[in-house]
């Protein structure tokens, strides 16, 4: 009978199709919406994930998250570089900046200062130049979403599209002249600002006039040492916090948890993917048992058990979730795809969220297919002669 | 239990139904007795609310009486568990109805097949004996047309041939002519009556249709919740010959 309960199904077209449309539909809000809030909480610690190098990020206690850097003297780095354990030890300036574009405006970018010596912080990838041409003067390294976008040139023709930033061009920080050495791809931040990157020495040119100009000292422990151990030490000896990347990533994203309403947002809206998914399709598919009602009481009265037929509204509830779920996830897989990389909107597809939603839909279709097997289990096969 | 040399497919002894209760309660029958031997076919005939329906489905073991017995060759299925009885009336009922009730998104192979496939039969020989019963009722090369593709006439006989698919030894039919005008009426008739021939299969026709009447082999008149009389109305003592 399961090919009977299929042709049933498939044959009433615009049924079938409004089914899967209602769950393809619930599906895109409740993957989506997540995938969204993964991508903005993600951007939150990029920086953090960025910088894979070091074991521990030695800060001042008072840091919340990682765009709070609350500067240190520069003989912190000293101290950090004297505690037992520790294989090295750079410093790490972060904090804003603003460029001034050729038409007057001024746009304020994320600078970070890499130690002089080793570059450590630096970008993973260079798309033009190298990284070590920051050692040449007055040079700076761009992001590439920051080149194309905020950072780029106004166009030479009225109403024409910018132009994105090159190697050999020159920017104005704060009133000081800057070379582009180099485009380097990275996660787009939570603010989705520029990023400029240069050496620790000349970031305290360009940055904003401040006294301590030290926000982090990025540390690798010796091989023989445990993080954990070595992180306690920093704690102990220099009165510092110190923290390995992934505490100083939940740190982060504890504090924009906390103190934004992102999540309660994107929530609220996953919930109510939930529920309109659910209403919708279960309105659709009662509907199309009621409208098959009379038929599945013929099955009744020749024969057929509750079990056969509850299998038969199970298959098709699961080959509307099946085929709907898959809809909703190619869609969203398309517009992830598409978004992937910008500092605009942008999504994270992982496989926690594709099975759960794929979980919510399972229930949906489930809870769908309960009452409607409901509805057929009261009915009396005597109706048939009615 | 027989008559004569005729062993009695159904014998309804002392059936009372009612639906409802207190002002509401509608007493659809007031102690029927009849009885139907295997190679009858049997009319029941009445105005409407006289119980046909009532007494049709309870012989076809849909709907429970509320008093007397009601036994299909020999067994009394109110006693069986509700699976075992599920499962019989899948084995031994064929039905006939009034609207077809042909599912519109089936072939008619495929709806011919449907008391195969709830017997547990595979759907490719579900198919073949669905096509040979086809073929039997005049609608051979029609196997892959749906429901909407054919005429009322058609559409009775494809509803026929799945009621005779599985061979039950009752069929049980609801006015199966009166959505038909009268020159396809008697052909769905004839088929029926053709094709039900033998000695080991009883037909139970619900119906208002006189213009069928000469078909049946008895008639039994009901009224108010009571069957009135009983014709015998074939010269052949009431049993369908070859």
């Amino acid at each position: 009978m399961w090919k009977i309960a299929l042709k049933m199904l498939l044959g009433e077209r615009g049924k079938y199709l409004g089914i899967i449309t209602g769950i393809a539909l619930a599906s895109v809000l409740m993957i989506q919406q997540p995938g969204i809030l993964i991508s903005i909480f993600s951007r939150t610690y990029s920086f953090i994930t960025d910088v894979a190098l070091p074991d521990i990020w030695v800060m001042d206690p008072m840091v919340q998250f990682i765009d709070d850097s609350q500067p240190m003297l520069d003989t912190q780095l000293y101290r950090v570089r004297g505690v037992q354990g520790v294989e090295w030890a750079v410093p790490l300036y972060k904090g804003n900046t603003r460029v001034r574009m050729g038409n007057g405006q001024l746009v304020t970018s994320n600078m970070l200062g890499l130690d002089d010596a080793t570059l450590i912080g630096g970008p993973a990838i260079i798309l033009e130049g190298r990284l070590a041409d920051l050692r040449l003067p007055d040079s700076v390294i761009i992001d590439e979403a920051g080149a194309k976008g905020r950072l780029a040139k106004p166009s030479p023709v009225p109403g024409g599209k910018p132009v994105p930033l090159k190697v050999g061009d020159a920017l104005e920080i704060n009133d000081k002249r800057a070379v582009v050495v180099g485009i380097a791809r990275a996660t787009a931040t939570f603010g989705s600002q520029p990023i400029i990157y240069t050496t620790f020495t000349r970031a305290k040119t360009y940055a904003l006039s401040e006294r301590k100009m030290l926000s982090y000292v990025l540390v690798k422990t010796k091989p023989e040492e445990t993080v954990p151990a070595v992180a306690q030490r920093i704690i102990r000896e220099t009165g510092m916090a110190a923290r390995t990347a992934h505490e100083f990533k939940i740190m982060t994203l504890e504090y924009f948890r906390k103190n934004t309403s992102i999540l309660t947002n994107f929530g609220f809206v996953v919930v109510v993917g939930f529920i309109v998914g659910a209403a919708v399709t279960g309105q659709i598919f009662y509907n199309f048992t009621l409208d098959n009602l009379r038929y599945f009481a013929v099955f009744k009265a020749m024969g057929a058990t509750d079990r056969m037929l509850q299998g038969m509204i199970l298959l098709q509830a699961l080959l509307v979730g099946f085929v709907g779920f898959g809809l909703g996830a190619g869609v969203t897989s398309i517009f992830a795809a598409i978004t992937q990389g910008g500092t605009g909107l942008s999504m994270t597809l992982n496989w926690q969220l594709l099975l759960g939603s794929a979980i919510a839909v399972a229930i949906i279709v489930l809870f769908a297919a309960l009452i409607s097997m409901r509805k057929v289990m009261k009915l009396e096969p005597a109706v048939v002669f009615k | 239990m027989t008559t004569g040399s005729f062993p009695l497919a159904v014998h309804c002894a002392g059936i009372t139904k009612a639906y409802g209760a207190g002002d509401t309660k509608v007493q659809a029958l007031r102690g029927v007795d009849l009885d139907v031997v295997a190679g009858e076919l049997l009319m029941l005939v009445g105005p409407s609310g006289c119980g046909k329906t009532t007494l049709i489905s309870i012989i076809a073991g849909i709907l429970d009486q509320d008093d007397g017995e009601c036994l299909l060759f020999g067994q009394n299925i109110v006693h069986f568990a509700p699976k075992e009885r599920v499962v019989y009336r899948g084995l031994n009922i064929g039905f006939v109805f009034q609207s077809f009730n042909l599912i519109p998104t089936l072939t008619a192979a495929e709806n011919v097949a449907i008391p195969l496939l709830i017997n547990g039969i595979t759907m490719a020989e579900a198919v073949e004996r669905a096509n040979a019963r086809l073929a039997e009722v005049g609608l051979a090369g029609r196997e892959l047309s749906l429901p909407t593709q054919l005429s009322g006439g058609q559409q009775q006989r494809v509803a026929i041939a799945r009621a005779l698919v599985h061979d039950p030894k009752l069929v049980v039919c609801d006015e199966p002519t009166s959505a038909l005008d009268h020159e396809t009426g008697l052909k769905v008739m004839e088929t029926l009556k053709q094709l039900a021939v033998g000695q080991d299969r009883a037909l139970v026709i619900v119906t208002h249709d006189a213009r069928i009447f000469s078909f049946a082999d008895r008639i039994a008149h009901m009224d108010d919740g009571r069957i009135v009389h009983i014709d015998a109305s074939n010269p052949t003592g009431g049993v369908m010959k070859p």
